[in-house]
């Protein structure tokens, strides 16, 4: 659960700094008058509500991530092997939140083209992701371990598969921001679809990153160094 | 610190024009609707119908309790389908959906001063999500081998494998509306959260808020966080089930037989499960702490006591629920420092708890106490509360829990603390508000028979039962038999508990009637029968028109907790009332 813990103690960090510029020190009782400020953000809800539901999404990783993790730690633990094509897909992954960054960069300056090119790149980009990552499970299920061959197996599957299957929302979404920027005129009115899509697909690069840096640090190659038992007694 | 010195009154500014969503049809006026209260009261009325199935539930476990044998409907796998479905309904379908589906889709928009919620769209996926949740929950009754016998915990292997009544379809349709139910709420659960975050109306601050938004929002947020450790429980649990794999499942001989599972952990469940469960348990409290906040201060015409502490108690709470799960596992054995460390923070909740029912007593003392139907719930909570709370004060450590740990005892608590007390909450915000959702009053002294009856009736089933798990009657038990340590005067007196359980919910029949007898009968209620001060009873219309305000949000000038203010002309001073021009403010130093 350590990993669970230290993202409860990331997202107890935010909500400290929020409650402290709510000012709950004040004493309500004696403050009759009006009051301007109401400690609302500036931010639009939207980008509000994506980021919480952002924190609900990284709870249930965070969670997963730590099943996996414990049920590493209780003993006949046979690791499954790490395809190489994952690298490859992590570079796609990142090629494809750059290129949506790009995007979001450009609508600020108010550039269509630019716009346009870095959503279809993005979304392209994350088609071949998961494309790779179907090509990834078809390898490790030629090589014997399919889903019910053994835990590690399973959880492999279970982790990349809810990734995917978040990034496949994500690509309704990116298809609706699409759709509207090859009909809007002007950049501004893209810019907040835009930005939400960038933010949710950084989000998803975060989340494949720590849990590839995770099956890589337990891979059976890399174990030998001594390097993994060290890390798990930590997570 | 703001400057207060110079009180002044903010002329109404120019009204956004806000992008409300405007009905059209009688469809999406009333069926496919995206006005909060409209959700509200259909997340309400399918919460409660599942909830009249629990009860039914519920009395059959009792007849078999103390009439085993005679009724022939009741077979041991039946009653563990009871039993099961009694827990998951009324704890997940029941109050989950209820304080939070409804008491917080009708209350946060009107609470915090806006024309709904910010996602109307979202909001309405979310009940319907739930109630197809809810039908999925319902077929399972009709599926070849009936609902999951497994226990409210789903605890796997058992869960899974054949002998548990439900293995075919039960636990696979379970699951499906775990999962289901989860997805819902998370729609509706950011509407919560970022309505009470961006939508407050001007003047608005968070500490002005009423506690009910703060109970609710914090207990969304609790939620938020929690739910997902069961949707991942289930969503293993599920392919465990259905494809195979070994997630929880560890090497099993089954008459005989290798079973295609091995190398899972059962155990892992029970850290996921109890990960959300304990959470689960404030999130049904704290909106119940909330609401019996504002019923006691409005109905005792007193500021409520210690509003910074009890706001900072509810975020305490919130926090510390995350690191107290393993208090549910003391017998699934485990290494002895943990045990102590999930103890002491057991133990260590009851602080910021003992705060709020000090609080709410502090609240009471001399105060202008109203002995209306609300106050009488809100006041029966309490007690009921306390109680629950102290038998889990004992159970929270290891050495009384292990031996307590199956037996009625821990029935006994749990149901006070959070199925009673929350359940008489739930009534009592019903009778509060109720006259600003349908315009009409109650019948009182049919809402203080019935008050009267569920409170000295829960105290008639639950306080025996303590006694029960003491003398080491367990629970889960089909049928007691022949022990050596149970007298038979056990057995009388589960007879006795089951007469209270049948009267008192028989007597639910009584407040089902005053509510639609009192819809078409009850006399006009005004705007604001209670003289409260919050923004829900400010309303232009009673009930609420779409849009919730008139042409102007309402602009805040103070806390929600304005009673009994003195040298004020009333004794209760709206939250959008400005100051008095000449009134000497206080200035805080």
């Amino acid at each position: 659960m350590n990993i669970t813990f230290i993202f409860l103690a990331v997202i107890a960090a935010i909500v400290a700094w929020w409650l402290s510029q709510q000012r709950i020190t004040a004493k309500p009782w004696l403050e009759a008058g009006s009051i301007v400020d109401t400690g609302a953000s500036s931010m639009p809800a939207a980008k509000i509500g994506l980021g919480l539901f952002l924190v609900i999404v990284g709870s249930l990783f965070a969670l997963l991530i730590s099943a996996y993790s414990m049920r590493m730690d209780m003993g006949e633990w046979r690791p499954a092997p790490v395809p190489k094509l994952l690298w490859l897909n992590t570079g796609v992954l990142i090629s494809s939140s750059g290129a949506l960054q790009w995007a979001q960069i450009a609508a600020r300056r108010g550039k269509m083209d630019g716009v346009r090119a870095g959503l279809l790149a993005g979304g392209v980009f994350a088609l071949a992701f998961l494309a790779g990552q179907l090509w990834a499970w078809r390898q490790l299920d030629a090589a014997g371990y399919y889903l019910t061959a053994n835990p590690a197996a399973a959880f492999f599957y279970l982790i990349t598969g809810v990734h995917g299957l978040h990034l496949l929302g994500g690509l309704v979404a990116l298809g609706r921001t699409m759709d509207k920027a090859w009909r809007a005129v002007t950049a501004g009115e893209l810019r907040l679809s835009v930005e939400l899509c960038a933010m949710y697909w950084h989000f998803l690069l975060l989340v494949w990153l720590i849990f590839f840096g995770l099956l890589l640090l337990t891979d059976p190659i890399v174990s030998d160094s001594g390097l993994v038992s060290l890390i798990c007694r930590i997570l | 610190m703001v400057d207060i010195g110079t009180v002044e009154v903010i002329p109404p500014a120019e009204v956004e024009d806000v992008e409300l969503y405007h009905p059209k049809s009688w469809v999406t006026k009333y069926v496919f609707c995206q006005d909060a209260k409209v959700i509200a009261i259909q997340y309400s009325i399918t919460a409660i119908s599942i909830g009249l199935v629990a009860l039914v539930l519920s009395w059959f476990i009792r007849l078999q309790l103390a009439f085993p044998g005679t009724f022939s409907f009741i077979t041991p796998s039946n009653y563990y389908q009871f039993i099961t479905m009694h827990g998951m309904i009324m704890v997940i379908y029941l109050l989950t959906a209820l304080f939070l589906g409804g008491f917080g889709n009708y209350l946060i928009p009107l609470m915090v001063g806006a024309r709904d919620m910010v996602f109307p769209y979202v909001n309405m996926l979310s009940f319907w999500v739930y109630f197809l949740a809810v039908l999925v929950l319902v077929a399972s009754f009709f599926a070849p081998g009936g609902p999951t016998g497994a226990g409210w915990t789903l605890y796997p292997p058992q869960a899974i494998l054949a002998g548990t009544p439900g293995q075919d379809w039960g636990i696979i349709l379970m699951l499906a509306s775990l999962i289901l139910f989860i997805i819902g709420f998370t729609m509706g659960g950011l509407n919560y959260v970022v309505t009470v975050l961006q939508g407050r109306t001007r003047g608005m601050t968070m500490m002005r808020l009423p506690l009910t938004v703060w109970g609710i929002f914090t207990a969304t947020i609790l939620a938020l966080l929690a739910f997902p450790a069961l949707f991942v429980a289930s969503v293993m649990m599920l392919l465990d089930r259905v494809l195979g794999t070994s997630f929880f499942m560890p090497a099993i001989v089954q008459a005989g037989e290798h079973l295609k599972y091995g190398g899972g952990s059962p155990i892992l469940f029970q850290h996921l499960f109890w990960f959300f469960g304990h959470p689960e348990v404030y999130i049904v409290a704290l909106p119940a702490f909330g609401i019996v906040s504002d019923l006691i201060s409005t109905h005792a015409r007193k500021n409520i006591f210690g509003y910074r502490m009890m706001v900072w108690a509810l975020v305490a709470i919130a926090v510390l629920s995350f690191i107290v799960w393993g208090h549910h596992m003391y017998i699934s054995g485990m290494n002895p420092p943990f045990g102590f460390f999930f103890a002491t923070s057991t133990l260590i909740i009851a602080i910021p708890t003992a705060i709020k029912v000090y609080n709410w007593v502090l609240t009471l003392w001399r105060g202008d106490i109203h002995l209306t139907v609300p106050m009488l719930f809100a006041l029966g909570f309490i007690v009921t509360f306390v109680n629950g709370g102290i038998t889990g004060l004992f159970l929270g450590n290891v050495i009384v829990d292990v031996p307590l740990s199956a037996t009625m005892f821990v029935v006994a608590h749990f149901h006070m603390v959070m199925g009673i007390a929350p359940i008489l909450v739930v009534f009592g915000g019903i009778y509060h508000w109720y006259p600003k959702i349908t315009g009409r009053m109650w019948n009182e002294r049919l809402g203080q028979f019935h008050f009267w009856v569920t409170f000295l009736g829960a105290y008639l089933i639950y306080f025996p039962m303590h006694y029960l798990g003491f003398i080491g009657v367990p629970r889960r038990y089909y049928e007691l038999g022949e022990t050596a340590f149970v007298p038979p005067s056990a057995g009388t007196l589960n007879v006795f508990i089951t007469a209270a359980a049948l009267i008192v919910g028989a007597a639910q029949m009584v407040f089902f009637f005053n509510l639609i007898w009192s819809l078409f009968k009850g006399k006009r209620a005004g705007g604001n029968p209670w003289r409260a001060t919050t923004l829900e009873w400010q309303t232009p219309q009673t009930p609420p028109g779409h849009g919730n305000w008139g042409k102007e949000l309402p602009i805040v000038y103070r806390w929600a907790y304005d009673y009994s203010v003195p040298g004020a002309e009333q004794d209760f001073l709206p939250q959008n009332q400005p100051p008095a021009k000449r009134m000497p403010v206080a200035a805080p130093s």
